[in-house]
């Protein structure tokens, strides 16, 4: 028990040092971009009719001429007390943006992530359990060619399929238009969710499915699974003895694992839907130079990575001691 | 008779050919992409216009093609330059001792933090976007993974004995790794390098798509497809179908000679 608390407070305070690494580098590439904070935010023409002291007062606020070192200390202390700034593109406070499209992310991604997950497991056995099959053959192709298929074109045909020819599903948004917000309920918000989460699920299976059938093609060769044929026990009944017990907790961890390929989709395919999401927040804030709103999007998303990462890490030293090495006995 | 090493051969021998061919016609059709003819707007596909034509009376066949021979041109530039990284820091964290192996690790995970879409985000809006934004931002995120697995691969080499016994005649760390060392690292080298450009490819079209990347005057697919999403309700299927399938090819042709790369390098994992 001991060591396990060691190995999590050791991969906790490695993400969290990491955390603030990528806030370092982040406010670094911000910093050196070439647009002018001035030019972008306030307008060049405004910028014109203003006296010098009004630009001086300005440049204060901005943070032009002050070393970037001072700027960074300086948002880092007001990020950590809760007050991430005020978007320029939405008028807003960028916590308060953050909130609401954080659940609709949150929404799409899990959806995403508990589908493929169970689909990709499942084809996976499939697939390993019958090695050479067709249906082997038939997955392992799906696998292959799914993983070369840009996620955002794969968004724009289950787009023009089911919302353009069928008029199945709503084109875009999380909410119907039209409709007071306290009146939509959250079968609405799944309804408008579920085609960016089945794009999202159809690109996710590939890599989870081809790891659970190397580790199930590696169980079924073992010797114990030998034995088992040779004591007469039919494939389905070894898979679910030999095969499923062996592989699910490595796969979970992979799954978690997966967390960032999942939100980097999810930035493309809530582009698509034009979803009211994290993603398209970031992309509206790189596109308009909206800095504050992108800082604090890319620190969220990091974090949720590390968590994701951090589970892996955890679950994996809980599963396998070995992991656990790098603490002290 | 056709054994499954000159099959592999063949698939290999085709990819080559076809991928070649789309770049030198794309480097060639590229006057004909930018020509605009308003009486041809909006035609689905037909005999003269295989993919049809946008709302500028473009042929889309030209433009797809020359955007795929752009595409392949930044992969097989990014992607050389970020094996190059991958090489250079993989062997630097396994030669130059527990600090230098420790900052590496410590920098892979950093960048491994950021999803990806994200930090290409980044670095674009930190260069001032365009062309120079996409390709030091495909560069500076891809060489992670290979980075990993030259780094292990050194550190088993350096434990054999004909590496122990050079060490030990007094052989530079320099000339060890150029004489005894990268001759072995080849294979991984090239196999790490075309298997980088499917990634490099798909994401630069994510990130042209997005508006970070290559401008709307250049036939890029990225370009192409965010076009074709403005005229998806009026059903121009056209316009983003075919080009993206075409875009599927390449990558999956990539991802096939990668494969048979890894199978022609290493037999024995033909067979799993």
């Amino acid at each position: 028990m001991k060591h396990l608390i060691g190995f999590i407070t050791k991969n906790l305070l490695r993400m969290v040092l990491l955390l603030l690494c990528v806030a370092i580098v982040t406010f670094a590439l911000i910093s050196i971009s070439p647009i002018d904070p001035l030019s972008a935010n306030v307008g060049q023409t405004a910028l014109g009719s203003l006296s010098a002291e009004q630009i001086a007062k300005l440049e204060e606020y901005w943070g032009v001429g002050q070393p970037p070192v001072t700027r960074f200390v300086a948002w880092a202390k007001d990020f950590i007390r809760g007050d991430m700034g005020v978007s320029l593109l939405y008028r807003q406070n960028v916590s308060a943006i953050i909130g609401e499209r954080l659940k609709n992310s949150l929404l799409l991604m899990t959806l995403a992530w508990l589908l493929s997950g169970i689909l990709g497991f499942l084809l996976g056995i499939i697939a390993g359990a019958r090695k050479g099959s067709l249906a082997d053959k038939l997955i392992q192709g799906y696998c292959l060619t799914i993983s070369s298929t840009p996620v955002f074109w794969l968004a724009l045909i289950l787009l023009l399929i089911f919302a353009v020819w069928l008029k199945w599903v709503p084109i875009g948004l999380s909410v119907p238009i039209g409709v007071e917000a306290a009146d939509v309920t959250f079968l609405d918000r799944l309804r408008h969710a579920i085609l960016p989460a089945l794009t999202l699920s159809i690109t996710g299976i590939a890599n989870i499915c081809l790891h659970t059938r190397e580790k199930l093609i590696d169980v079924m060769n073992s010797d114990y699974v030998l034995f088992a044929k040779a004591r007469g026990d039919k494939t389905g009944r070894i898979v679910r003895r030999h095969g499923i017990r062996n592989i699910l907790l490595p796969a979970i961890t992979l799954q978690f694992a997966s967390i960032s390929e999942i939100f980097g989709g999810s930035i493309l395919v809530e582009q698509v839907f034009s979803y009211p999401g994290l993603g398209q927040a970031a992309v509206t804030a790189g596109l308009g130079s909206d800095v504050p709103l992108l800082l604090a999007i890319t620190i969220i998303s990091a974090a949720i990575v590390f968590a994701g990462n951090f589970t892996a890490n955890v679950l994996y030293g809980v599963i396998d001691p070995r992991m656990r090495k790098g603490v002290k006995r | 008779m056709m054994n499954r090493r000159r099959r592999t051969l063949l698939l290999l021998l085709f990819a080559i050919i076809f991928l070649s061919a789309i770049t030198i016609a794309g480097a060639m059709l590229e006057e004909r992409a930018t020509l605009t003819d308003f009486t041809q707007k909006n035609l689905p596909p037909d005999r003269t216009h295989l993919f049809g034509t946008d709302f500028m009376g473009r042929d889309m066949f030209a433009r797809t093609i020359s955007g795929l021979s752009l595409s392949i041109r930044i992969g097989l530039l990014t992607a050389l330059i970020s094996t190059l990284i991958a090489f250079l820091l993989g062997t630097a964290a396994a030669t130059l001792g527990k600090g230098v192996d420790a900052t590496i690790s410590w920098l892979i995970d950093l960048t491994m933090g950021i999803p990806h879409i994200l930090l290409l985000i980044l670095i674009s809006f930190a260069v001032g976007k365009g062309f120079m934004g996409v390709l030091i931002g495909i560069t500076l995120s891809h060489w992670m993974s290979l980075a990993r697995i030259i780094r292990s691969e050194v550190m088993q080499l350096q434990h054999s004995g004909y590496i122990r016994v050079a060490e030990k005649l007094g052989v530079r760390k320099a000339l060890i790794v150029q004489r005894h060392m990268l001759p072995h690292l080849m294979p991984q080298l090239m196999i790490g390098f075309v298997l980088l450009f499917p990634h490099a490819i798909l994401h630069e079209a994510s990130i042209t798509f997005l508006g970070f990347g290559l401008s709307p005057e250049q036939p890029a697919i990225g370009i192409i497809l965010a076009e074709s999403m403005r005229y998806l309700t009026m059903g121009y299927w056209w316009l983003a179908a075919l080009p993206g399938l075409m875009l599927i090819i390449t990558v999956l042709l990539f991802n096939l000679a990668g494969k048979a790369l890894v199978k022609l390098n290493n037999p024995a994992s033909a067979h799993l």
